[in-house]
């Protein structure tokens, strides 16, 4: 692990000040992704700065029909949230099934969503629920936000400071997780609510989490599993890799995406 | 390079840190507290849990930084050769151990564990522990000495 300059943000603000000031900066969140990646000597940034005393970048409201969840609410939090599993259980399901305890208890949405990885879970949450990323900037739409393979919408003196969840009347997450990263293989969020019906599917796209536009159409004629039944990606835009080829990646979105709307009950 | 102040199983510690120092490396190389193991780079395994704040966490994957002022316990922590934590007593009972590198992670996330749900049943050890790798004993003597545990914490509560 090569060494860095560390600091610990003293506001939101002071963060972004740093984050300009020193050329190859970088935020810390939970560092669960962050950490390892340096750790590999997969990143090298320069300096660290760090989000975990900013206290006002933590907690959860519900209010007015939207869950309000601030950028450094531990994955665990969100398990733990009577409020969340009231409003939207889905997104209980989803932090509950992030990595492992120990990763959980570090863990933080921000994090996650800035990281955009493919396989990620959060992302799909967003995505799925028409969610609106709140930054230091300005506020981005989740389908404006997630751009490519760890891409987003973030400049690199961006920082997002929380994301809200439109209430839906129902929705829901079924992954099938790869058994030893526990990161989805294939997820799918299906929700339907205020933001119409949404199909997102993360862990599969080669370019990242995406929507099934055809899949959203015929929920809305018919909210079934078997009214998408037919509906197939195509397998040339799927990642695939020694744990699951593109055509089974391709197999699995149909599959997960049914599932998921069993689940929506 | 930075000074930490931290409590570690009850006590106040200051040390000089790079920056760049994992909070495992504090606990191993500079504590020379080397209960808590590493058994991997790519904080999957498990074995060097503390509890942190209350919650187990991956000492492997925190700086000494991040540690400031927080509330670490470590495998030796919470019992002695003498006097055993039940959790501790529940894997020489159960044989939850084999080659014991896992061990000391292992005990860490179980008593996390038994702190937020003292009755657990066998799929929610399970679930807990799904960060823990053990490459000897197939965890099911594991998973008997967390419930033995539970049950022997309540017997005694
Ligand atoms: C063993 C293991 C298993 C995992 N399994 C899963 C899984 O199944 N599903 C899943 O989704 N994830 C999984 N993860 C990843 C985990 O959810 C991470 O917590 C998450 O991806 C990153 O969050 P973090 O808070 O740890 O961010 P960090 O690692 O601290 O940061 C990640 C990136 O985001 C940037 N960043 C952080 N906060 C902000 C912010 N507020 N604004 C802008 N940029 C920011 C950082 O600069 C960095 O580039 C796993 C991780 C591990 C170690
Ligand atoms: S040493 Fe493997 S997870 Fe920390
Ligand atoms: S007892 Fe050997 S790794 Fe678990």
């Amino acid at each position: 692990m090569y060494d860095f300059e560390y600091a610990k943000a003293k506001s939101v603000s002071d963060a972004a000040a740093r984050l300009k000031a020193t050329d190859g900066a970088k935020l810390l969140a939970g560092g669960m992704t962050l950490l390892p990646t340096i750790k590999l000597r997969l990143a090298k940034p320069s300096a660290l700065v760090d989000l975990g005393r900013l206290g006002d970048l933590k907690g959860i409201t519900v209010a007015g029909g939207i869950v309000t969840i601030k950028a450094m609410t531990r994955h665990a939090d969100v398990l733990r949230s009577a409020d969340v599993a009231k409003a939207i259980p889905a997104l209980v399901t989803l932090a509950g099934g992030i990595g492992d305890v120990q990763v959980r208890h570090r863990g933080t949405i921000g994090g996650s969503v800035a990281n955009n990885d493919p396989a990620a879970d959060y992302p799909a949450g967003c995505l799925g629920l028409g969610a609106t990323i709140v930054t230091s900037k300005r506020e981005l739409a989740a389908d404006d936000f997630f751009q490519a393979l760890f891409t987003t919408a973030l400049q690199p003196d961006e920082i997002i400071t929380e994301i809200k969840f439109p209430v839906p009347e129902r929705a829901a997450y079924i992954k099938f997780k790869n058994p030893a990263s526990r990161y989805a293989i294939v997820g799918a969020f299906v929700s339907k609510g205020p933001k119409g019906v949404r199909v997102a599917i993360t862990g599969a796209g080669d370019n990242g989490v995406f929507r099934i536009a055809a899949m959203e159409q015929a929920l809305t004629k018919s909210f079934t599993a078997k009214a998408i039944e037919g509906i197939k990606v195509d397998p040339g835009n799927m990642l695939g890799d020694i744990h699951a080829s593109s055509e089974y990646r391709a197999h699995l979105v149909t599959v997960m995406a049914k599932r998921a709307v069993v689940a929506c009950g | 390079m930075a000074t930490v102040t931290l409590t570690i199983n009850g006590e106040k510690v200051t040390r000089e840190v790079e920056n760049r120092r994992l909070l495992v490396q504090l606990l191993r190389e500079d504590l020379r507290m080397t209960g808590t193991h590493v058994g991997c780079d790519t904080t999957q395994c498990g074995c060097c849990t503390v509890l942190f704040n209350g919650d187990a966490v991956k000492s492997c994957t925190v700086l000494a930084q991040q540690a400031d002022g927080a509330d670490v316990v470590t495998i030796e922590g919470i019992g002695t050769a003498e006097k055993l934590h039940p959790v501790q007593q529940a894997f020489h009972e159960k044989h939850g151990l084999q080659c014991g590198f896992c061990t000391p992670g292992m005990v860490m996330n179980s008593v996390d564990l038994l702190q937020k749900n003292p009755s657990p049943s066998e799929q929610d050890v399970r679930h807990w522990l799904e960060g823990n790798l053990c490459r000897c004993t197939g965890y099911h003597n594991i998973v008997e000495a967390v419930l033995h545990a539970a049950d022997t914490m309540k017997a005694k509560a």
